[in-house]
């Protein structure tokens, strides 16, 4: 587990380091994870303990999101007088994107199924 | 003798252990509901042990600040959690390079949609400009939405709580969008899901089937990486 886990932190770091030297749009961890990818294709696929690494730490990525999001505490006051325009930006946004996404991509799909019969 | 409870109290607010403790356990307490209502949706463990701990910082007056110091530790997971998203994408890699054309349109489309119609739905509602550029970026992973945000004139603390709560409400009605417009594909479920609602779509994906789950990582990662490069360029055009 420890050798798992010291080559997500090295993958991060090499990542943070390189999204910062070459001024990168990217946060640093998804660079990260593009590394790690490489790596694996170049190594033919994680062995044993870094797959039960990640799947432990992946088990429960929800828990990950729970400090941030206990921060609407500090947004109580905007929340109470602009919750109508959130809610529905929000909802109607997730709909929209959730529709188009998997729409498009079936239209794709059926698409060039058709030109490869 | 024993101290007064007032002392220890003292100690424990001072010290992150308290913070991380409750963190753990308002997420086993929800995670236990979860798993109770049979994986029901709406009992996303993410949004009642936010409601859990909300409550008990209100209650017992306890700062956001003081409460992020040991919260801080689990937080700081997010990183290499999002390192090892590489490891599924890696096992789905054929099915993914047999896809390049549904996925290069649908992130794009999608990437596009979620920017533009949470900007121009929240204007429709009189939301403030900061408001309005605090909730473009909410469909990307939460430490490039917050950079997002920085840059375009938003509020990165409110941007990290619209983001877990975009994650939540995707988790929450992908399965019904899904079941209506008849979407069966996993592949395609697990990718929308992704760049609708990055890292929680993605945790709900995972809980639903592997080839979902990293379909959904795939999509969270490009859809963070072009909404880097597309949002900037577009606020000062979209933002009034």
């Amino acid at each position: 587990m420890l050798a798992a886990l010291s080559l997500l932190l090295l993958c991060q770091l090499i990542g943070e380091v390189l999204v910062r030297w070459l001024a990168l749009p990217v946060p640093g961890p998804v660079a990260g994870m593009l590394l790690l990818f490489l790596i694996l294709l170049l190594r033919d696929g994680p062995d044993e303990e870094l797959r039960t690494t990640s799947q432990n730490l992946l088990k429960h990525l929800s828990l990950l999101f729970v400090p941030a999001g206990t921060g609407i505490v500090l947004h109580l006051n905007r929340v109470g007088d602009e919750w109508l325009a959130l809610l529905l930006s929000l909802l109607l946004s997730t709909v929209l994107t959730l529709a188009v996404t998997a729409g498009v991509m079936q239209l794709c799909q059926r698409l060039t199924r058709k030109d490869a019969a | 003798m024993t101290p007064p409870i007032g002392e220890i109290w003292v100690y424990l607010s001072a010290s992150p252990l308290l913070g991380l403790t409750i963190t753990l356990l308002a997420y086993q307490a929800a995670h236990a509901l979860y798993l109770r209502s049979g994986q029901h949706p709406l009992a996303n463990p993410v949004l009642i042990a936010v409601a859990i701990l909300a409550g008990l910082l209100g209650l017992t007056g306890t700062s956001y600040e003081t409460y992020f110091d040991g919260a801080q530790f689990v937080h700081f997971l997010l990183g290499p959690a999002t390192v090892a998203l590489a490891v599924p994408l890696y096992t789905q890699f054929r099915r993914v390079r047999s896809m390049l054309l549904p996925i290069s349109a649908g992130l794009l489309a999608g990437s596009t949609t979620a920017i533009v119609s949470a900007v121009l739905i929240a204007r429709l509602f009189d939301a403030s400009t900061a408001t309005q550029a605090s909730l473009a970026p909410k469909s990307v992973t939460t430490p490039i939405a917050m950079g997002i945000a920085e840059r375009i004139g938003g509020l990165p603390s409110l941007t990290a709580v619209l983001v877990i709560f975009t994650g939540v409400l995707g988790a929450i009605i992908g399965g019904k969008v899904f079941a209506l417009i008849r979407i069966d594909d996993p592949a395609i479920r697990g990718f929308s899901l992704g760049v609708a609602s990055h890292g929680i779509g993605t945790a709900r994906a995972f809980q639903i089937n592997e080839q979902m789950g990293a379909f959904a990582a795939l999509a969270m990662g490009l859809n963070g990486l072009l909404t880097a490069l597309l949002l900037p360029g577009i606020a000062d055009w979209l933002l009034k």
